[in-house]
């Protein structure tokens, strides 16, 4: 049973010509990990908005189609009923910290504040989200004081926290070092497994092939292709249109023009899969 | 125009202690990268460049100015900043005024001024946007207009914190190429930067940080395969990097070219 349902969804944002997203169809089944990739202006944050509820909640602008999430339908629902079943981390933490607390333990409080959680359950899953995303020393730093990685580790926990059915992720280890975004995509993955479902905006394609169960490729607003990671991440058809590739994925494009990588094989996204291939 | 660093501690008021000790000399016309983990100083570092910060022990000159001696709106006619977050630093009405803000704070004015911008603009593939609005662009084309705005001011010593930084595939082949065009000018390039594939085909040196300290410094193949190390502060080698020493090559390669060569002689 598909717990996020888009049916042939449109989306205008005020005071623009063209549409932001044409006719997607998505469906999401619980557990599931979907990454959402294409190059920028494709309609990524626009479909993290969609799926957040900001479009049309906040945004305004015109929304057709149905956008179904846990059974209950956007249009029928207000923001703030629907962040209980839907958590978003922004690209930028900037955008996302309340900007009024003092603390990075207070700014994971937040959320649970406003929903009636009782302390001493908030202090538990508070240490739990800043456990599973490594921030427990950023505990007593004000959430300003911190570089952008730290902020986007802190945005993740403050959502985590809310142990929300659907966690929409857009781009959310864009500033962080490359171990730490190894890491923070093995936290997603944990989640995953504990029931909550995922779709996750990204550029880093290693990590995409290595821990997402789906790829959708968004391009102009559209679903350009969708399938299991290997397959859309090294189909020309991405390739070609300009969207990210692993280096694995191109440098075996290479080899293969030069009879070094066999014709027969699917192109490598993963390091596992590179040295599958070039070693034999 | 050279860059030393001598010494150099920086605590920020609050008390944690961001930088313990750099010492550091670029040369002139060099491209650096620097890497570490989220929190090790490299935006505290760079900062000190421009003046942004004040060292609290040590020294940073740049070519014969004492940073401590000259203000931030001096030293900007040597060293450019592009910050991480082009909202931090775009204001202007249109993408050409903001362009020609910097310059035009130097003292550029006239004929002089109109080459300068128009040169960013042409460089970062603005042209057709100067009536723009800078917030009625995407966020990649903010990132160019940043970079636009800092090379118009055509210093000896360009900055940039972490240009690549949730853009894509064309956009940072974008980057990359200015970057080249600066190198090809003569110009100092510093960059900050997680994107080590990036760095790997960008940058000669790289500068690697832990904990308000530099870890490893040298020639970017030296540095980049030295996988243990780099993993204390949280870098991975580069992609293609990785997968040769998988392989059994005997040395590290860092690109397509390199690796494409070690793979025929194996």
């Amino acid at each position: 049973m598909a717990i996020v349902n888009l049916q042939n969804v449109t989306y205008q944002y005020p005071l623009t010509d063209t549409p932001a997203l044409q006719n997607i169809n998505l469906q999401v089944n619980e557990g599931e990990f979907v990454a959402v990739i294409g190059p920028n202006g494709a309609g990524k944050s626009t479909l993290c908005y969609t799926l957040a509820g900001f479009v049309p909640h906040f945004f305004k602008g015109e929304l057709t189609g149905v956008v179904e999430v846990v059974g209950v339908e956007s249009h029928n629902s207000s923001l703030s009923e629907w962040v209980l079943n839907v958590g978003l981390a922004f690209q930028n933490p900037f955008n996302q910290i309340s900007g009024a607390k003092y603390t990075v333990f207070e700014e994971l409080a937040f959320g649970l504040e406003n929903i009636g959680i009782p302390r001493e359950e908030m202090k538990t899953r508070v240490e739990e989200a800043m456990e599973l995303t490594g921030i427990g020393d950023l505990a007593d730093r004000s959430p300003y004081s911190l570089s952008g990685g730290q902020q986007q580790r802190v945005a993740l926990a403050s959502i985590l926290v809310m142990q929300p059915k659907v966690l929409v992720l857009d781009e959310p280890t864009s500033q962080m070092d490359p171990i730490g975004t190894r890491e923070v995509f093995g936290v997603i993955r944990k989640m995953t497994e504990r029931g909550m479902t995922v779709i996750l905006a990204e550029h880093k394609v290693e990590w995409i092939a290595q821990f997402a169960d789906r790829v959708v490729a968004l391009y102009e607003g559209q679903i350009l292709t969708a399938g299991k990671p290997r397959e859309v991440l090294t189909s020309d058809l991405v390739i070609d249109k300009g969207f990210g590739v692993s280096r694995y994925t191109s440098v075996a494009r290479k080899a293969r023009k030069q009879g070094l990588w066999s014709g027969s094989k699917q192109l490598p996204v993963t390091l596992d899969e590179a040295i599958e291939g070039f070693g034999k | 125009m050279k860059i030393q660093i001598s010494n150099l501690y920086f605590s920020y008021p609050a008390g944690v202690e961001a930088l313990r000790g750099i010492s550091l000399t670029i040369k002139s016309g060099e491209r650096v990268a620097i890497i570490g983990q989220n929190g090790a100083g490299k935006t505290t570092l760079v900062k000190h460049l421009n003046g942004l910060l004040q060292p609290t022990r040590g020294q940073v000159m740049i070519g014969d100015w004492d940073t401590a001696k000259y203000s931030v709106a001096k030293l900007a006619s040597r060293v450019g900043y592009v910050f991480q977050n082009p909202d931090e630093q775009l204001f202007s009405k249109n993408v050409g005024a903001e362009v020609a803000f910097g310059p035009r704070n130097l003292g550029f004015s006239g004929e002089q001024l109109q080459a300068l911008v128009n040169d960013a603009l042409a460089l970062t593939e603005l042209s057709d946007k100067t009536e723009t609005n800078p917030y009625d662009l995407s966020a990649t084309w903010r990132k160019m207009v940043a970079i636009a705005s800092i090379i118009a001011m055509d210093t000896n010593i360009v900055i940039f914190d972490e240009p690549t930084t949730g853009q894509d595939a064309i956009s940072v082949a974008r980057i990359a190429n200015v970057i080249a065009e600066l190198r090809k000018r003569g110009k100092t390039v510093i960059t900050i930067t997680h994107d080590i594939d990036f760095c790997a085909e960008n940058f000669e040196r790289v500068i690697a940080m832990l904990q308000g300290q530099i870890l490893l410094d040298g020639q970017a193949n030296d540095v980049l395969g030295q996988a243990e190390t780099l993993a204390t502060t949280y870098v991975e080698p580069p992609q293609l990097t990785r997968l040769g020493k998988r392989l059994g090559f005997k040395q590290t390669v860092r690109n397509q070219e390199e690796f494409l060569a070690a793979l025929q002689k194996k």
